[in-house]
C-alpha cells in the first residue's frame, strides 16, 4: 500500500495515528508529480520545495500538539487562485509573468486549517472552456484512456485539478464551477466536484471568468473528503460583497445523514432521444439506489432549462469581456509595446489572448453593445430569473435533484473542436445549476461501454448543501466504484 | 409674448436667443477612503501612494461599498430637498484608457441613489430661481494621466483611481451665464454646508461638465453640446458665452450644430471640439455583477436626516428673523458656513446689526487687503465682539474704534488692551470736555463770530477742532452737546 493510495480523510487519520509524517505524504506525491506530470500536464507550476518546507512545518505543530482539519495534507490548487508569492496564470499568456502579493481568500481558509499546496494545476485559458484545450500551456492528458489509447480531455475548465486528483498526484484539490467546470471534469475523471451554493465560497483573490457565475469548489476522491474540503474552504468573506452571511454546517458529518424519507426530483426536461442509452440507464440506476434507500423519487418540470445554455452564453461572455478589460498590459502580465495605446492594447491582447477568449470577449462585447443589449443581455437576464423560478418551484415538492452531470463521457483531445457549439453542449446539464447559484455535486456512478467514468449531478437547495452530501453518499456506497485509471501514481504504466 | 427686458439674450443678425444650460457638476466625496477600497484619499499625496489592489485592478480584486461615502451621497440628496431611492444599483460604464485600471467605471446608470431635487438661487437684481436637479448617483473617480513628465512616455497617478465622486446633474433649466454660476456657487455652499464635498474647484474637487444650446424664443430645445471638465465658475460662465455665441453664428449661417463634446480653452475664451457623436464611446453599460443592489434602511435615511446641519437657506431665514438683517447681508453673511459661525459669535448677545456692518464692512475689508481667510483672520470673533462691546458701552467712539481695528489686525490684540496700552478710552468728563470746548471757542472768536452771524456749517469746523485737541477721545454727542449750548 501506498501513501498515495490513501484518500483524505485516511491519510489525516493516519497521520493523527503517527504512522507516518506530513513529509513523507507530501514527498510520496511530489513524486508521483515529477513521474506522471510530463504525461498528463496537469500542473502548470509544482511548488515542491515550499511543499515540503510547509510539510516540515505541520510536522512540527503536530509535535506541538496541533491538529487542523487539513494539517499536513498535500491538494493542488487551480491555477485560477491567486497564491502569494507563486505565479498565478489563469492558463493564460497574458498572465504568463504574473505573480501576485495576495493570497486568495479560499486557499487561505486552507491554509489556516493546514492544508499544504504541491503546485498549481492546468485548466482552460481565464477558465474558459470544457475540454482543457484551450489552456496556453498545453492541454491536460486525463489519466484515463480507452482500449485503442487515445488521448482524453479530463474534462474542463478544472482539467488539471481534477487529473491531479484521479491521478493520485494530491488527496484534493481546488476548482472554480462557472458552468459545470468542477462538475463535468470530476465527471470525466472517476472523482468527486462540489460546487456549492452561490455566495459560499468567496471569490476573492479568484482571477474572474463571469463574476455571477463563478463558484469556487472542491475536488476528492470521496464523498466525505470534498464535504471536508468544502468546509474549509467555505466561510463569509467581507471582502466580496456577494459573499453570504451563512453559518458553514459540518458537511461531513451530512455525508453520514440517512435519505430515508426525502423525495427526489427527476426533471423530465432533462431527458432527451439523443441521450446516450447507458447514461439514461445510469441514471435511472441512481434512482433505484436512492429508493432503496428510502427515498422517494418523483418527476418535476423544470420548464425553462431548455434555455439555459443560451442564456448562460450570452451571460457569461458579457461579464467575461469587462472582466477581462483589465488585462491590457500596464499594470502587471506580458506587454507587447505598440505605436500609441490602442496600438498596445490590440498588441497585448491579440497576442495574450487564446482563440476561445477572443471569441468570447467578441460576443460578450457584441451582446452588451448599444441595440443589441435589449435584445441579447437583458432577455438572457430575464430567462435567468425564470430558471431560478423553476428550481424554486421544484424544490417547494422535493428535496434534491437527479441528474447526468454531464451528456458523454471524456472525448478525445481534438475532438469538438471544430464547433464550438458542440464544445458547449458538453455544460447543457451543469449551467442551470450556475445560472440559479444553487449547489450541485458530481458523483462517480459507473462505466460506460468504453470503460469511462460517468458521474451523477445531485442538485439541492440554494444554502443545502448538506442534503446534496447525503443523497451523493448513498450513490457512492450504492455505485461502490473502485475502478482506478491507468495513469495513476505507482502505477505508471 | 417677447422676451422680457432683462432677460439675457445672445443679440444674433436674425434677433436675439435664448441659450439653455443644465450642468453636471462631479463633486468628490469628503471620506476616509475610496468608493470601494480602503486606500486613503488624501489630496497632494506621493503619486501612486495611496493605492490598493483594488483601485490597480488586481486580478481577483473585488470592489466593496464604503458606508461613509453612501452616507455622504444621501445626506447630500437630502440637502438637495430630493428623493433618496432605497434601492440604488452600480452600473459598469466599459471604455479603455490608461488611467481606468478595470477598464470600467463603477458608476450608477439606470437606478441612482438620489433622485429628483431642486437648488434655489439668488440673482443680483435680487430675485431667486429655482432650479431643477435631475439625479445625484455615485461613481468612481479615475487616475490621472500625466503626459508632460517625459519625451515619449506618459506618467499614471492612481491616488485618484477609485475615489468617491457625486455626479450631480441639473435640468437644462438655466437662461444665462450667470445663473449657471448661481448655481454653482449655491451647490458649492450647499456641499460645504454639508461636508460632503469641500467644493475646491481648483484642486480638482469639484469639476462640471455644461450642457449648452441655444434657441428662438418658445422653441422647443436645439441640439445641445457638452462641454467637458471646467474647473472655475468663472471659467464655466465664460464658456456658456462663448459656446453659445459659437452656436449662434452657426445657425444663423445656415449651419447646423452637432451634437459633440468640447473642451474649453480659457486662453483664447473659446471652446473647441473634443470628440464628435460618432466616435462617441459604446459604453456597455451593465449591471456590476460583482455587487449586490445598494439597499438602504429607511430608519438610517432619517437619522441622517436628523444629523444634517442647518442650512445655507435656512440660516439666512433666521439670520433675518433673528438679528433683523436685510435678506442681503444675510445672504452675504451665510455663503459660508464658517462665516455664518463667526457672525453667530460675534453678534451673540451683542448689537447684531452693529455686528453685521463691522463684518461686512472693515473686517472683510481687512481679510481682503492681508489676502486671508475667515479661518486664518488675524482678529477672532470673541476680539470683534469685545469691540462691539467697547463701542456699545461708549468706553470707545466709532472713529476709534477704527483706529483699535487697525491694530487689531496688525498685532493679533485684543481691543480692550489696546485701548488701555494706546489710552484711547473715550472721555466722557463734562469738565474735560467744557475745558475743551472754551479753549477752542477762546482761540477762535473771529469763527464764533461768523457762526453767530448765520455761518452754521462752521459747527463742523468747531467739533473737528475738540475732537482734535481732545486726540480724537471725546465723546461726540457730548462734544455736540456742550458746543451747542455755549455757541447758544
Amino acid at each position: 500500500m501506498s501513501l498515495t493510495d490513501l484518500p483524505l480523510s485516511a491519510a489525516r487519520d493516519g497521520l493523527r495515528r503517527g504512522d507516518f509524517t506530513s513529509l513523507e505524504l507530501v514527498d510520496a506525491h511530489l513524486d508521483a508529480i515529477e513521474a506522471l506530470n510530463p504525461r498528463l500536464n496537469a500542473f502548470i507550476t509544482v511548488t515542491a520545495d515550499q511543499a515540503r518546507d510547509e510539510a516540515r512545518k505541520a510536522d512540527a505543530a503536530r509535535a506541538r500538539g496541533a491538529d487542523g482539519a487539513l494539517l499536513g495534507l498535500p491538494l493542488a490548487i487551480k491555477d485560477l487562485f491567486c497564491t502569494a508569492g507563486v505565479r498565478t496564470t489563469a492558463g493564460s499568456k497574458i498572465l504568463a509573468p504574473f505573480v501576485p502579493p495576495y493570497e486568495s481568500t479560499v486557499t487561505a481558509n486552507l491554509r489556516r486549517d493546514g492544508a499544504v499546496f504541491v503546485g498549481k494545476t492546468n485548466l482552460d485559458e481565464f477558465a474558459m472552456g470544457s475540454s482543457n484545450m484551450t489552456s496556453a500551456f498545453g492541454p491536460v492528458t486525463s489519466p484515463w484512456t480507452t482500449s485503442d489509447n487515445r488521448r482524453l480531455v479530463p474534462g474542463g475548465s478544472s482539467g488539471g485539478s481534477a487529473a491531479a486528483v484521479s491521478a493520485r498526484l494530491c488527496l484534493g484539490a481546488t476548482g472554480t464551477d462557472t458552468g459545470g467546470s468542477i462538475r463535468q471534469p470530476a465527471s470525466f475523471t472517476g472523482i468527486v466536484g462540489a460546487k456549492p451554493t452561490y455566495g459560499r465560497c468567496s471569490r476573492w483573490g479568484v482571477v474572474a471568468f463571469a463574476s455571477s457565475l463563478d463558484h469556487p469548489g472542491p475536488f476528492a476522491r470521496t464523498v466525505e473528503d470534498a464535504a471536508v474540503l468544502l468546509g474549509s474552504m467555505a466561510g463569509f468573506d467581507p471582502k466580496d460583497s456577494t459573499s453570504a452571511d451563512q453559518k458553514v454546517p459540518d458537511f461531513a458529518a451530512a455525508c453520514r445523514q440517512s435519505v430515508r424519507g426525502l423525495r427526489i426530483g427527476v426533471p423530465k426536461e432533462y431527458r432527451s432521444d439523443d441521450m446516450p442509452p447507458e447514461i439514461d440507464a445510469l441514471w435511472q440506476q441512481g434512482l433505484e439506489w436512492l429508493r432503496a434507500a428510502g427515498a422517494e423519487t418523483v418527476e418535476v418540470s423544470l420548464p425553462h432549462t431548455k434555455y439555459g445554455l443560451a442564456a448562460y452564453y450570452i451571460v457569461a461572455p458579457a461579464e467575461a469581456s469587462s472582466n477581462l478589460a483589465r488585462y491590457d498590459g500596464i499594470r502587471f502580465g506580458q506587454r507587447r509595446d505598440g505605436v500609441d495605446l490602442d496600438d498596445l492594447y490590440e498588441r497585448t491582447r491579440a497576442e495574450g489572448f487564446g482563440p476561445e477568449v477572443r471569441r468570447r470577449i467578441m460576443i460578450g462585447t457584441y451582446v452588451l453593445s448599444a441595440g443589441y443589449y435589449d435584445a441579447y443581455y437583458l432577455r438572457a437576464q430575464k430567462l435567468r430569473a425564470l430558471i431560478l423560478k423553476d428550481f424554486t418551484d421544484a424544490f417547494r415538492s422535493v428535496d434534491a435533484l437527479l441528474t447526468p452531470t454531464a451528456p458523454s463521457a471524456a472525448f478525445a483531445q481534438g475532438e469538438n473542436m471544430d464547433d464550438p457549439i458542440k464544445m458547449y453542449l458538453n455544460d447543457v446539464f451543469t449551467v442551470p445549476a450556475n445560472m440559479a447559484g444553487i449547489p450541485g455535486i458530481s458523483v462517480p456512478a459507473g462505466l460506460d461501454k468504453a470503460g469511462l467514468p460517468l458521474g451523477l449531478q445531485v442538485l439541492s437547495r440554494p444554502f443545502d448543501e448538506a442534503t446534496g452530501f447525503a443523497v451523493a453518499a448513498v450513490l457512492e456506497s450504492a455505485a461502490g466504484f473502485d475502478t482506478l485509471p491507468p495513469l495513476r501514481a505507482g502505477a505508471a504504466g | 409674448m417677447s422676451p422680457s427686458l432683462n432677460q439675457y439674450v445672445i443679440e444674433g443678425s436674425t434677433g436675439p436667443w435664448e441659450i439653455v444650460v443644465g450642468l453636471e457638476v462631479h463633486a468628490q466625496v469628503i471620506s476616509q477612503s475610496k468608493l470601494f477600497s480602503g486606500a486613503a484619499t488624501q489630496f497632494g499625496a506621493e503619486p501612486n501612494s495611496q493605492v490598493s489592489f483594488v483601485d490597480a485592478a488586481f486580478p481577483g480584486m473585488l470592489p466593496v461599498p464604503n458606508r461613509e461615502c453612501v452616507a455622504q451621497a444621501v445626506r447630500t440628496g437630502l440637502g438637495l430637498e430630493a428623493q433618496i431611492n432605497l434601492v440604488s444599483r452600480f452600473d459598469r460604464k466599459n471604455y479603455f484608457y490608461a488611467d481606468l485600471p478595470a477598464g470600467y467605471q463603477i458608476s450608477q446608470f439606470e437606478h441612482p441613489i438620489v433622485g429628483a431635487g431642486v437648488v434655489e438661487v439668488e440673482l443680483a437684481d435680487g430675485s431667486s430661481k429655482r432650479i431643477g436637479v435631475t439625479r445625484l448617483h455615485l461613481e468612481q473617480d479615475a487616475g490621472k494621466s500625466l503626459h508632460d513628465q517625459h519625451a515619449t512616455k506618459s506618467y499614471i497617478d492612481l491616488n485618484r483611481s477609485g475615489v468617491a465622486l457625486m455626479e450631480i446633474v441639473s435640468e437644462p433649466d438655466m437662461r444665462s451665464p450667470e445663473e449657471a454660476g448661481a448655481y454653482l456657487r449655491k451647490m458649492r455652499t450647499i456641499l460645504r454646508y454639508l461636508g460632503t464635498c469641500d467644493g475646491n474647484m481648483e484642486e480638482g474637487s469639484m469639476r462640471a461638465d455644461v450642457n449648452v444650446s441655444v434657441r428662438k424664443h418658445g422653441e422647443p430645445f436645439r441640439t445641445r453640446c457638452e462641454i467637458k471638465n471646467v474647473n472655475s465658475v468663472r471659467f464655466v460662465m465664460q464658456a456658456i458665452e462663448a459656446e453659445a455665441k459659437r452656436q449662434v453664428e452657426i445657425w444663423e449661417s445656415g449651419g447646423t450644430v452637432e451634437q459633440e463634446t468640447r473642451l474649453f480653452d480659457p486662453a483664447r475664451g473659446e471652446t473647441r471640439s473634443m470628440r464628435s457623436k460618432e466616435d462617441a464611446h459604446d459604453y456597455r453599460y451593465f449591471p456590476d455583477p460583482d455587487l449586490l443592489p445598494l439597499v438602504l434602511d429607511e430608519n438610517w435615511v432619517a437619522e441622517l436626516k436628523r444629523g444634517l446641519p442647518e442650512l445655507p437657506d435656512a440660516k439666512r431665514a433666521r439670520f433675518v428673523a433673528e438679528y433683523g438683517l436685510p435678506v442681503y447681508d444675510a445672504g452675504v453673511l451665510v455663503a459660508e458656513k464658517e462665516t455664518a459661525a463667526f457672525y453667530e459669535t460675534v453678534a451673540k448677545g451683542r448689537d447684531a446689526k452693529l455686528a453685521a456692518n463691522w463684518m461686512m464692512g472693515d473686517f472683510f475689508a481687512a481679510l481682503n487687503r492681508t489676502g486671508r481667510t475667515i479661518e486664518t483672520s488675524p482678529v477672532s470673533a470673541a476680539a470683534l465682539g469685545e469691540l462691539v462691546d467697547l463701542l456699545t458701552d461708549k468706553t470707545i467712539n466709532g472713529r476709534i474704534a477704527k483706529e483699535v481695528f487697525e491694530a487689531m489686525v496688525e498685532t493679533g490684540e485684543r481691543p480692550g488692551a489696546i485701548v488701555e496700552a494706546k489710552g484711547l478710552r473715550q472721555v466722557t468728563d463734562t469738565s474735560a470736555i467744557d475745558a475743551a470746548v472754551q479753549a477752542v471757542l477762546d482761540s477762535n472768536p473771529d469763527k464764533v463770530a461768523d457762526y453767530k452771524g448765520g455761518k452754521e456749517k462752521l459747527f463742523g469746523f468747531f467739533v473737528g477742532q475738540v475732537m482734535k485737541a481732545m486726540a480724537g477721545k471725546g465723546n461726540p454727542a457730548m462734544v455736540n452737546d456742550v458746543l451747542k449750548a455755549k455757541l447758544g
